[in-house]
């Protein structure tokens, strides 16, 4: 274990000379990924001048609604700088043969495909993510109570473990099909349905929509659970999602976990 | 030396013509190689109006106005699926960066030695592209619209529906012209990645596909009677999606639409001619090194 946080910290070493070696690229990394989450809050700030909240008794009031959009920005940048510049490389390495190098290395397979790269520009917008949860939490009717703020990283925690268990999975694909561009668009549109609150998906279509999301998909999971911990008033109920989220996460990882091992036993080198 | 600006003279009109033919026929066969990763790509891309649908339901669900910006729900769901529709014409994926590539890695060269215009080229890979994209996505298009055929107003008249359908044909020309324009900044940076995303958020909130522009008729802009809908409506970003689409819906009827359509022609001339001198322009400064 102390091997592979050793060597993840090179990673990160070695990612962070590179990004600071272009510095105006990076910079320009920030700014836009900041530009993108802003035209996003801009449209939320546009959509509470015409209404008071996202459904009607539901909650989602405006304060509370950022700090679930807070929320979602914090967890996604943490996927964005660990996992993803990683698996986006994944389908050339396949495609060319590449990772026939990670396979003959003497660590996990998983662990360097998954973490080799890290990008330091996605946490710009996970501080903003944080300062707007202040600032939402600050103006809400009601405080969280200490039990919802010690819950609250864990299940962040969950939140990206959800979301990893989801990458590698597609990673699992990118081996079995070579080439597979749909499917990180896939990610993009499957996290899509975690942006908003579970609440919006109702009637005959977003019924069984929600249902599918959080049981055999839990991406209503990602977000919704510690965004509700923080920003709905905490009761019993709140224990249920909690656990749900607790056990999904673990799910994901196990399963992600064997169907990556499935994946690479069925790899052939496409290299010659 | 004259023989051999003899040799890349350009060719004659019909000669023109079948080159013209050959380049599209070349770029339909590559396209339909990835025909499966096609299906799955628009069937995916109606994904994020599933949740835009939901969204706006829950909105509507919790206010007691019947209409928010003069659309109701039923009209924000329809225009999301319409400039579904617009985009199919007006977007250009890879158009931009392909050509900052051909730029950086030097393959644009052999555009600059064979009698074949570059721009042309790319406007029949172009077409090709979205023959072949038509022909696939008209069947997820389809059962889509039909599934959603109670959020739409009653069918325009015949005059709208030519509106529209010529709307669409300038959107195409306009998204082409736009990006390839864009690209062609890559004889002046050697990476356009930034600027190329840059764009495309400005075109995503700008062009109304994010949200009907209507809605920013109620934002002050600081400008006396001026709403940031109007100095929305002076750019040429709407109509690489929000004006198709509300053509269709009636927002915009008789002389306004007839002066809007000019407009829209207008801009695609001015890019024409912008991407024309950017490749004038950027040739002239461009030099090639190695095989």
């Amino acid at each position: 274990m102390n091997r592979y946080l050793a060597i993840l910290l090179t990673f990160a070493r070695a990612c962070l000379v590179r990004d600071m070696t272009f510095r105006a690229n990076f910079l320009l990394e920030c700014v836009t990924s900041l530009g993108w989450m802003s035209m996003n809050l801009a449209f939320y700030l546009l959509v509470f001048t015409y209404t008071a909240e996202i459904g009607k008794g539901t909650g989602w009031s405006k304060e509370p609604f950022f700090a679930f959009v807070a929320t979602g920005l914090i967890i996604n940048s943490i996927v964005q700088a660990f996992f993803m510049p990683s698996a986006e490389e994944l389908t050339e390495m396949v495609r060319t043969g590449g990772l026939d190098a990670v396979l003959v290395q003497p660590l996990d397979a998983q662990f360097l495909v998954s973490m080799h790269r890290i990008d330091f520009s996605s946490f710009a917008n996970g501080a903003v993510g944080v300062g707007l949860l202040a600032w939402a939490v600050s103006r809400m009717d009601h405080a969280p109570p200490p039990v919802a703020w010690a819950l609250y990283p864990l299940l962040i925690v969950c939140g990206v473990a959800i979301l990893y268990g989801l990458v590698i999975m597609l990673a699992a694909a990118t081996i079995l099909m070579g080439r597979n561009q749909s499917l990180y668009d896939f990610w993009f549109y499957l996290t899509n349905f975690s942006r908003y609150p579970a609440e919006i998906y109702s009637g005959p279509w977003g019924g069984p929509l929600r249902m599918i999301c959080t049981f055999v998909i839990p991406i209503l999971l990602v977000v919704n659970v510690p965004a509700r911990v923080i920003a709905q008033p905490f009761t019993g109920e709140s224990w249920g999602g909690v656990a749900a989220a607790v056990i999904a996460a673990a799910a994901s990882l196990v399963v992600s976990r064997i169907v990556f091992q499935r994946a690479l036993a069925r790899y052939r080198s496409a290299s010659s | 030396m004259s023989g051999g600006f003899e040799a890349i003279r350009p060719p004659g009109r019909l000669q023109g013509l079948r080159t013209w033919w050959t380049m599209l026929k070349i770029s339909l066969e590559e396209r339909l190689v990835y025909r499966g990763d096609f299906v799955l790509g628009t069937l995916m891309r109606f994904l994020p109006i599933v949740t835009q649908v939901f969204l706006w339901t829950a909105v509507f669900s919790a206010t007691s106005r019947g209409d928010i910006a003069g659309y109701s729900r039923n009209d924000i769901v329809a225009y999301y699926l319409l400039t579904m529709l617009t985009r199919a014409f007006s977007s250009m994926p890879g158009l931009a960066t392909g050509i900052a590539r051909s730029v950086r890695d030097g393959s644009v060269k052999k555009f600059l030695i064979q009698p074949v215009d570059y721009v042309s080229f790319l406007l029949a890979a172009r077409v090709a592209h979205k023959l072949v994209y038509y022909a696939v996505a008209v069947v997820p298009f389809g059962a889509v619209f039909l599934l959603c055929r109670g959020y739409f107003p009653p069918p325009p008249d015949a005059t709208t529906i030519a509106a529209f359908l010529l709307s669409l044909a300038l959107s195409f020309l306009l998204g082409f012209f736009m990006e390839a324009t864009l690209g062609m900044l890559g004889f002046w940076f050697m990476e356009v990645s930034s600027i190329v995303f840059g764009y495309m958020l400005v075109q995503y909130l700008l062009s109304g596909h994010m949200f009907p522009i209507d809605l920013l008729a109620g934002v002050p802009t600081g400008l006396a009677g001026v709403s940031l809908a109007d100095v929305v409506h002076w750019l040429p970003f709407e109509y690489t999606a929000y004006f198709s689409a509300a053509v269709w819906l009636g927002k915009v009827q008789g002389a306004q639409l007839a002066w809007s359509l000019g407009i829209e022609a207008a801009w695609v001339v001015v890019m024409a001619v912008a991407c024309r001198v950017a490749w004038r322009r950027g040739t002239r400064r461009y030099s090639a090194f190695g095989g």
